[in-house]
């Protein structure tokens, strides 16, 4: 539950965002609140924006115009380095994760804003509980694990900064369903534990059960946004999958 | 002296020109694993370490100080190209970076021509340096710098072994060089850490640089584009930007040429370079990525 401060308060307010890459606009004047404790699904089709805002909340692209600020500072200008310090982990499409080091290393690196050594190890030990899969691959190269643990290895090494706000780009893209329903899981227990999330989702189903509120994005623009429950039931979510990119 | 005495003799000669190219190519292949550019300034950064070292030396300073001032010298003189040079155009092509390495070569040499002139200096070493030990009775012959070479080469791959393997800073290089994209992301300073390997791949430059002008007792502004060459020649075998690769084709390297001179006719030995390279082209042909490629969409 947030707090009584936070509930005053967003964590993160986007207001009117536009991102353009060259002469295509990708963002066209995006708001949207989020408050601390809560789960936020951003839904939406392919080249709907999506990544795109996740990429300027963390600093990989400059946004052309509006604000962004976290925890009540403005952060549309900070580099990368400086969001993460700040409790942003965006964990990106596609895991990335460093596949020529060791599971250990990896999430070694996901601490590296942070200087507690003691801390790290300690949030070590906690990621291999939570995804035991990870103790058992320890010290094997993160390349020589599937997808799927690769996904888990993207999620630990994202949580390794102990952050306040967790982005996560399709967690499930090119996972099997079986283990996609694990990772949302994951994602449950830990919104049960509090995190605050972001997630990007092509399994609409999924996200919207693991989400307080969604926004629907269609070609830079936010065309819906309500409760989890009331876009569940509404057919204009599903148009604004089936319409494409009109 | 027996043949066996006589590969034994020809193994240490390899190893010890091989230890040289090793130490170039590793640089070449920890720059080259980060911004995708064979760095063509790194054999002038060698050129830097071995005048530093020189100069001192000819000053009378001891080499126990100038060694570690050239290779000082040289690990700043790579941390100034990176900044001057090259991390203006981060996110530029690949190619751009490539022309510009070439234009920082010339800037290097015409300058050192300019203070130093082209002509040969002499590279005065302490003479214990000249000391050799006899082995076999006299038939194999190990001289004092090609166990200081050996010596400081196999400490230098230790320390870089425990370097990238056990260290934040290691690792991170690593990281950064593998998807720059998510080391932003999980928060790794980038641009420090690609000056920092910057630094490192000069430091070994430098550290060759010096046992090279110390084996030819001369230094000259263009005595870099020599093992620079072979140099590239060993990390294109290895695969460019694995580091593993960059020694395996140092030494590689090594052995072939010294065995080229000692095995075949003597009437063969001027064309050394020109059966090296032959061997290469074969090489690509059957292994366009190289020994071990690290990056297997890399290809010449």
């Amino acid at each position: 539950m947030p707090n009584r401060v936070d509930a005053a308060m967003p964590l993160l307010a986007i207001e009117n965002v536009a991102v353009n890459y060259g002469a295509v606009r990708a963002l066209k004047g995006v708001s949207l609140e989020l408050f601390s404790g809560e789960v936020i699904a951003l839904l939406g089709t392919n080249g709907a924006g999506k990544s795109t805002l996740l990429r300027a909340i963390s600093g990989l692209i400059r946004p052309s115009g509006g604000g962004i600020r976290f925890a009540g500072k403005a952060i549309n200008l900070a580099p990368p380095l400086e969001i993460v310090r700040l409790g942003i982990a965006h964990c990106p499409e596609g895991r990335r994760v460093f596949g020529g080091l060791t599971v250990a290393d990896n999430l070694r690196l996901g601490a590296a804003t942070r200087k507690d050594s003691a801390g790290i190890r300690h949030d070590q030990e906690r990621m291999a509980e939570l995804f035991p899969i990870l103790r058992q691959r320890w010290r094997q190269t993160a390349n020589t694990m599937s997808g799927g643990e690769q996904q888990l290895l993207a999620l630990a090494r994202a949580l390794m900064s102990s952050p306040r706000l967790l982005l996560l780009d399709e967690p499930t893209l090119g996972v099997a369903p079986l283990l996609s329903r694990e990772i949302f899981k994951s994602l449950a227990a830990l919104k049960r534990q509090g995190t605050t999330m972001l997630v990007v989702e092509q399994n609409m189903a999924l996200a919207l059960d693991l989400a307080d509120r969604a926004y629907v994005l269609r070609t830079g623009e936010v065309v819906l946004s309500g409760s989890a429950g009331e876009l569940r039931n509404d057919d204009r979510v599903a148009q604004a999958y089936l319409g494409g990119r009109g | 002296m027996t043949l066996t005495e006589y590969i034994i003799q020809q193994i240490i000669n390899a190893l010890s020109l091989g230890s040289l190219y090793a130490l170039v190519a590793l640089g070449l292949s920890l720059i080259f694993g980060i911004l995708r550019m064979t760095n063509f300034a790194h054999g002038d950064v060698m050129m830097i370490g071995a005048f530093a070292t020189g100069l001192l030396s000819a000053a009378g300073v001891p080499l126990a100080i100038g060694l570690p001032t050239g290779i000082i010298a040289a690990a700043a003189a790579g941390l100034v190209i990176e900044r001057v040079a090259y991390r203006p155009l981060r996110g530029a092509p690949d190619v751009t970076l490539l022309l510009t390495s070439l234009a920082v070569t010339y800037v290097i040499e015409n300058l050192g021509i300019l203070i130093f002139t082209a002509s040969p200096r002499n590279f005065p070493i302490p003479g214990w340096l000249d000391l050799s030990f006899d082995f076999a009775d006299g038939r194999v012959t190990v001289t004092a710098i090609t166990a200081l070479t050996l010596l400081l080469t196999l400490l230098s791959l230790i320390a870089l072994g425990w370097f990238v393997s056990r260290t934040t800073a290691g690792l991170g290089m690593r990281a950064v060089a593998e998807d720059r994209i998510a080391a932003h992301l999980v928060g790794l300073n980038v641009n420090r850490l690609i000056a920092g390997a910057f630094g490192l791949a000069s430091a070994f430059a430098g550290l060759a640089g010096v046992l090279w002008a110390a084996q030819a007792g001369v230094v000259d502004p263009q005595m870099g584009f020599t093992p620079l060459l072979k140099a590239f020649v060993a990390s294109i075998i290895g695969g460019l930007g694995s580091t593993t690769g960059a020694l395996l084709g140092g030494f590689l390297l090594g052995i072939l040429e010294v065995f080229i001179v000692a095995f075949l006719p003597p009437e063969v030995g001027p064309y050394r370079d020109a059966i090296v390279f032959s061997l290469l082209i074969v090489f690509l042909l059957v292994r366009p990525a190289g020994l071990l490629n690290a990056n297997r969409e890399i290809k010449l």
